[in-house]
């Protein structure tokens, strides 16, 4: 086969890893660079972390950044707040999802295809707008208010916007398509007549659920959990626009670090530990997971 | 047959107004293996599904030993289904997959281990314990299906087309060891098949279902010597059917021209069928016999038997004979002439 393969073919390839190394790891390791840098006013406003002076050769560069953000506690809760919204919110798409996936992937061919343009659709208007359209909806003079005077069960509207109420509720809207569409993959190959044989050999209903459906639906529910988890985590947009001064999340402390600070080193040195503790205990999950389902193949 | 095992009443049903089953009624006796033969799309499948709980009848009662179970869901029925494609569990072992069903019941540890083990004996499943589905064998797949369903102890096992996914050698080899399973243990089992010859040798009775209803019940030879009509007569095995004229009181074959002389019922019937088997030909060494006589037109040989296609008048029909009975020097051979006979017994009369 390697034999075979012509020059263009390599390249062929090849191109997804020129994407990656060009668009990501590149990316990542200036933002590495600049975590590691001193920062100083200017633009850009941090030293080169190499510079030739008078002194001679010098190395500008420091685990200061770090130190900081560990040892102040303003950042750590950042970002367990986030850690929290992303666990909360990806539970509950999982909650809301399971259901609406299985559901999907149990219907009539013609009539699963209609389900899961409804579900694709939203993606066709822009994601911001999307989220606008829940600022509109939760505000005090916003329809759900308005329904709720209107028959009577509060006088005054009640505030929904601005809390980390409305950001969960935002988040799961806006992330219940990647819970859903990778579990309907694994439903949809489901053989039904495990849930039969289950029935037949005397389970009920939940433990047919219990010990045969979960089980085997379960790559489903790891891959979806992970496709919300992790960009929740970093989530910026919508907590910005829904969310209030109640909890601060990660997202918007990198954002603020970099636009209204302009402490560029400080916010790399986030974002780089925010990757670092989110990515290694996800590579490790699913190294260990790979390894269990090969077992299991 | 005393009083019914398993008796089917008056049950129908729909599936968006095609009509799966129509009033099918059918009693099976204890202990007896029960066939449900037809070809795809007749019923039987939805028929077990019902006996199963996984359907609902649309009208019509299913009653188990006097009771009925027609609203009971299929957890609490003691019956099992063995499935077409076995249905094991691919995220347990075989041991898991067996003792599945026995950990849903109150039973203690050790009952569950020496239940399990006894399976394992009886189906010579040793050794395979902690095997994945996915790393056993098609035959051994099979007979984890079947373990997992006579652990239960069940009253009615069902089987859902049990050898269609194993190969043909396998699958000879698999008829004889259920028949022997089922005498060994008792239990009561439905077969559903399309295989007819699966249906003759595994059961003490089948049914013949067509179009959502049952044509005949009966056991395999009366359902191959004297079938309702010629629907059946054709789907079991080979059938010659010739018509039958009735002028001034002689019953005659109209095809070969033959006169039935000893018969004592002179009903009006309208066809008869003569089995392959029970018409022999003899190459013919002079012509002066009256006779019938046919042209060999296909000669199949088959090792124990050979299969000719015979002509008279225009009219084709088989015999099959065995081998043994043909001496070498009489071969018969395409083209040549034959001559026909069969005993008056084997011809079997019918209304259409």
């Amino acid at each position: 086969m390697i034999k075979n393969f012509k020059k263009q073919n390599v390249w062929f390839v090849f191109t997804p890893y020129l994407w990656l190394v060009l668009f990501f790891f590149v990316p990542l390791a200036l933002i590495f660079k600049i975590s590691i840098s001193v920062s100083e006013w200017g633009m850009p406003p941090y030293r080169d972390l190499f510079s030739l002076s008078e002194n001679g050769f010098e190395i500008n560069s420091t685990l200061g950044n770090y130190f900081f953000i560990f040892s102040d506690p303003f950042y750590i809760r950042s970002y367990l707040n986030s850690l929290s919204l992303a666990f909360t919110s990806t539970l509950l798409c999982l909650l809301i999802g399971y259901p609406i996936a299985f559901y999907v992937a149990k219907s009539k061919t013609s009539i699963r295809n209609i389900l899961l343009i409804m579900l694709i659709i939203p993606f066709w208007s822009s994601f911001l707008l999307r989220v606008y359209a829940w600022k509109v909806l939760l505000q005090g003079s916003g329809i759900i208010n308005s329904i709720l005077i209107h028959i009577g069960l509060i006088s005054e509207p009640i505030s929904m916007l601005h809390n980390h109420y409305a950001v969960i509720l935002g988040v799961v809207y806006t992330y219940l398509p990647f819970m859903i569409l990778p579990l309907y993959g694994y439903l949809v190959k489901f053989d039904l007549n495990l849930i039969d044989a289950s029935n037949d050999l005397g389970a009920k209903p939940l433990n047919t659920f219990v010990k045969v459906i979960l089980p085997l639906s379960l790559p489903g529910i790891v891959a979806g959990s992970m496709l919300v988890f992790i960009p929740v985590v970093g989530e910026y947009i919508i907590p910005e626009m829904l969310g209030g001064s109640d909890k601060l999340y990660f997202g918007k402390i990198i954002w603020d670090e970099f636009f209204v600070n302009r402490d560029w080193p400080i916010a790399s040195a986030l974002a780089m530990s925010g990757i670092v503790i989110l990515v290694f205990p996800i590579i490790i999950f699913q190294l260990m997971y790979a390894k269990y389902n090969f077992k299991n193949e | 047959m005393s009083e019914p095992f398993l008796q089917i009443i008056d049950v129908s049903k729909r599936f968006d107004n095609v009509v799966a089953l129509d009033k099918v009624n059918l009693k099976i006796a204890k202990s007896e293996i029960f066939s449900l033969l037809g070809s795809s799309g007749c019923g039987k499948s939805t028929l077990l599904r019902i006996i199963a709980g996984f359907e609902k009848p649309d009208e019509g009662r299913i009653l188990l030993e006097g009771k009925d179970i027609t609203k009971l869901p299929p957890y609490v029925r003691p019956l099992n289904i063995m499935f077409q494609n076995y249905a094991l569990f691919p995220h347990l072992n075989v041991t898991n997959n067996i003792q599945f069903g026995l950990k849903e019941e109150k039973i203690s540890k050790e009952e569950i281990n020496r239940r399990v083990n006894e399976i394992l004996n009886l189906l010579e499943l040793n050794g395979l314990e902690k095997r994945k589905i996915n790393e056993i064998s098609g035959g051994q797949q099979q007979r984890v299906a079947l373990a997992r369903c006579l652990v239960k102890k069940p009253k009615l096992l069902l089987l859902d087309e049990p050898l269609a996914a194993l190969d043909k050698q396998l699958r000879v080899q698999t008829q004889f060891e259920l028949v022997n399973l089922q005498y060994k243990l008792g239990i009561t089992f439905i077969i559903v098949t399309h295989d007819q010859e699966e249906a003759m040798s595994l059961s003490d009775r089948m049914a013949i279902m067509k179009n959502g209803e049952i044509l005949q019940v009966g056991n395999p030879v009366e359902i191959y010597e004297k079938p309702k009509d010629k629907y059946i007569a054709n789907f079991i095995g080979t059938a010659n059917i010739f018509n039958v004229l009735n002028k001034n009181n002689q019953i005659i074959i109209k095809e070969l021209n033959y006169e039935v002389k000893n018969i004592n019922n002179k009903e009006n019937y309208v066809k008869c069928l003569i089995r392959p088997e029970k018409i022999s030909v003899k190459k013919l060494e002079n012509q002066s016999d009256n006779l019938n006589i046919g042209v060999v037109k296909e000669v199949a040989y088959l090792g124990s038997y050979t299969k000719y296609l015979i002509e008279v008048n225009g009219f084709e029909f088989y015999s099959f004979m065995q081998n043994s009975l043909v001496s070498d020097n009489l071969q018969i051979r395409w083209d040549d002439k034959v001559q026909i006979s069969f005993n008056e017994t084997s011809i079997y009369f019918f209304n259409d």
